[in-house]
């Protein structure tokens, strides 16, 4: 069984958190340079305004309904996922981080010591509002694209009570006439529109549709998989924006080791390896990451590991959005060393690039400006500092002669020396960006 | 299981703040020769931030809670996850705003009451309405006015 949790209205939530003002009103929240709209409370939704609204659109329907509408803050928003992932860590056996808002559960044999799975998925989500405010929504199922889809169904139905678990066939048929093919996750826009087509309109359709059907319309294995999944039957790695026909909100890799790793060096190059694949995906889709998690894995079926079982750092990048692997990579290093236990045989690890937007938003500015820089840090400048043609040549050099042909040595960069994110000359608007509460001393809540 | 298992990562290169905790007095002078004699290392963190997950530091603005000695200016490490109970100091959530107070129960009817007697108790007439946003673990409070403030420009 695999249970998804997914925040809603993650960046709108971390908002009213610490502003409850905004509860039960409409707010927004823009992306960077205050361009569009990426995270609407509900009451915005019933407004009409949707995901990728340009502000300066909308801007007069925002006014006339009195929304609220914050700049992003993704220095908040990754410490509040931080918080929500380490809890997830803490509650089940094993966890897999899929974005800063959404993780899914291994809930294999669980029903054995937890009694029913849906009480428990109800005791997590209570769990989560209870640490950090944030309301979530829970779908429990026995794959990964069903809990995906029960999750769906949780959040578009307030009457399940925010959970929504497919124990037995029948409700797991019901759940699947509830969703539109479109839906489906993996489903991109073009395959929807190709299923439609073919008259098949609900994720119920789908999963009666034959394997070699599925094979030969919906790109060979990968959509064979998908099938099963819908079918109730779990496919192991099943990655279905594999096929990067869809720009994903968020990137992630990650893999089990073929042997348990104890040394800190292989761990930190099977890192490595993931986040340069992860930043590749990135720069390929033509977008920067404001986020970084990197997670490690202990084998939770070994008689003498301790939970947790996961440990994660979520990290918004002091230096701002980037697409380069070698950026990544120094961060990525000194958060390993944070997870790092010593004595510990780690299984799995994994990296998750969040907050994407296209590059170039707002850089204009920088056309004679040196690029994030942070003054008096001569490290940081050597290190932080985006080399978009070096990126480009190394994608050209792997696309041609294969994946991996030429990858980054600087595995074993020193960390970034310290230093909060100093607003980059280029970072342009940010007109309403809120404090970032949980992450600078100067910037806490402040209580009368 | 270690106590507190810190995955914070505010920013790489930020050291977590550990104190040395010595079984003697230690001598002036360096090298220490107390260094044998180390216990091990205080994370003041296992203290301020019990559940890590769900605690938040919050600073402290006007005199209403003077009296338990909570002042303008001091640090907070406020917990979500603890339930709040009778005479625990809270965060509480009162028309939208945040606020410290402590939570009293009189009989059936439960008070958020300011220790100074210049601010006015609030009565929670419908519960419904009251929110604790958490339970007040601890304060830091800073006997030397202005090093705090200092600490935190000193960090820009």
């Amino acid at each position: 069984m695999f249970g998804l949790v997914d925040c809603n209205n993650f960046y709108v939530s971390c908002e009213r958190v610490f502003q409850p003002r905004y509860e039960g009103r409409p707010v927004v929240v823009l992306s960077n340079n205050d361009g569009n709209i990426i995270s609407r409370s509900a009451e915005a939704k019933a407004l009409g305004l949707r995901m990728g609204d340009p502000y300066f659109q909308v801007k007069p329907l925002l006014q006339q309904h009195n929304v609220t509408v914050f700049s992003s803050n993704y220095a908040l928003y990754g410490d509040m996922s931080r918080r929500v992932m380490w809890y997830l860590g803490q509650s089940a056996p094993g966890v897999e981080i899929y974005s800063i808002d959404e993780a899914f559960l291994d809930l294999a044999g669980m029903e054995k010591h937890l009694g029913s799975l849906d009480a428990f998925a109800r005791k997590i989500r209570a769990g989560v509002k209870a640490r950090t405010g944030i309301p979530t929504c829970v779908g429990v199922a026995p794959t990964k694209t069903l809990a995906k889809l029960a999750n769906r169904i949780a959040k578009k139905n307030p009457d399940l009570g925010g959970v929504l678990y497919l124990d037995n066939a029948a409700r797991r048929a019901w759940a699947l006439g509830q969703v539109a093919v479109g839906d489906v996750w993996g489903i991109g826009r073009q395959y929807a529109q190709k299923l439609t087509a073919a008259g098949i309109d609900t994720a119920a359709d789908l999963a009666r549709v034959s394997d070699t059907w599925a094979r030969k319309h919906l790109g060979g294995v990968v959509g064979a998989r998908l099938v099963q999944e819908l079918q109730g039957r779990p496919c192991a790695g099943l990655h279905p924006s594999e096929d990067g026909t869809l720009a994903r909100q968020s990137i992630s890799c990650s893999r089990t080791f073929g042997r348990p790793l104890a040394a800190f060096a292989d761990v930190q190059a099977a890192v490595a390896s993931f986040l340069s694949r992860a930043a590749e995906k990135l720069r390929r889709q033509n977008d920067t990451a404001h986020v970084l998690t990197v997670y490690l894995s202990k084998n939770r079926f070994a008689t003498n590991v301790l939970p947790p079982f996961s440990r994660s750092a979520t990290l918004t990048l002091p230096s701002g959005p980037t697409a380069d692997t070698t950026v990544l990579l120094s961060y990525a290093r000194a958060m390993l060393s944070r997870l790092w236990e010593p004595g510990t045989l780690y299984h799995k690890a994994g990296v998750v690039l969040d907050g994407l937007e296209p590059p170039g938003t707002g850089q204009q500015l920088s056309l004679f400006e040196k690029p994030a820089s942070i003054p008096n840090k001569r490290e940081e400048k050597s290190l932080k500092v985006d080399r978009p043609g070096l990126m480009a040549s190394l994608d050209a050099l792997n696309q041609r002669f294969g994946r991996g042909t030429v990858r980054v040595a600087s595995t074993v960069l020193p960390p970034a020396p310290g230093g909060r994110p100093v607003p980059a000359p280029w970072e342009g608007k940010a007109q309403w960006r809120s404090p970032a509460y949980t992450t600078r001393l100067e910037d806490l809540l402040i209580v009368r | 299981m270690k106590d507190v298992d810190i995955i914070a990562v505010p920013e790489p290169g930020s050291e977590r703040f550990l104190l040395p905790l010595f079984s003697y007095l230690v001598p002036a002078g360096f090298p220490s020769p107390a260094t044998d004699h180390l216990e091990g290392l205080f994370d003041l963190n296992r203290l301020l931030l019990r559940h890590p997950d769900a605690t938040y530091l919050l600073r402290v603005s006007g005199e209403s809670m003077a009296g338990a000695e909570i002042h303008a200016g001091d640090l907070l490490a406020v917990d979500k996850h603890l339930e709040a109970d009778h005479n625990h100091i809270v965060v509480a959530v009162v028309h939208g705003e945040c606020t410290v107070k402590r939570l009293v129960r009189e009989g059936q009817k439960w008070w958020l009451k300011p220790e100074n007697p210049a601010y006015q108790p609030y009565e929670i007439t419908d519960t419904d309405e009251l929110r604790i946003w958490g339970v007040v673990t601890h304060v830091v409070h800073e006997l030397i006015p202005g090093k705090l403030t200092a600490l935190i420009q000193s960090l820009d």
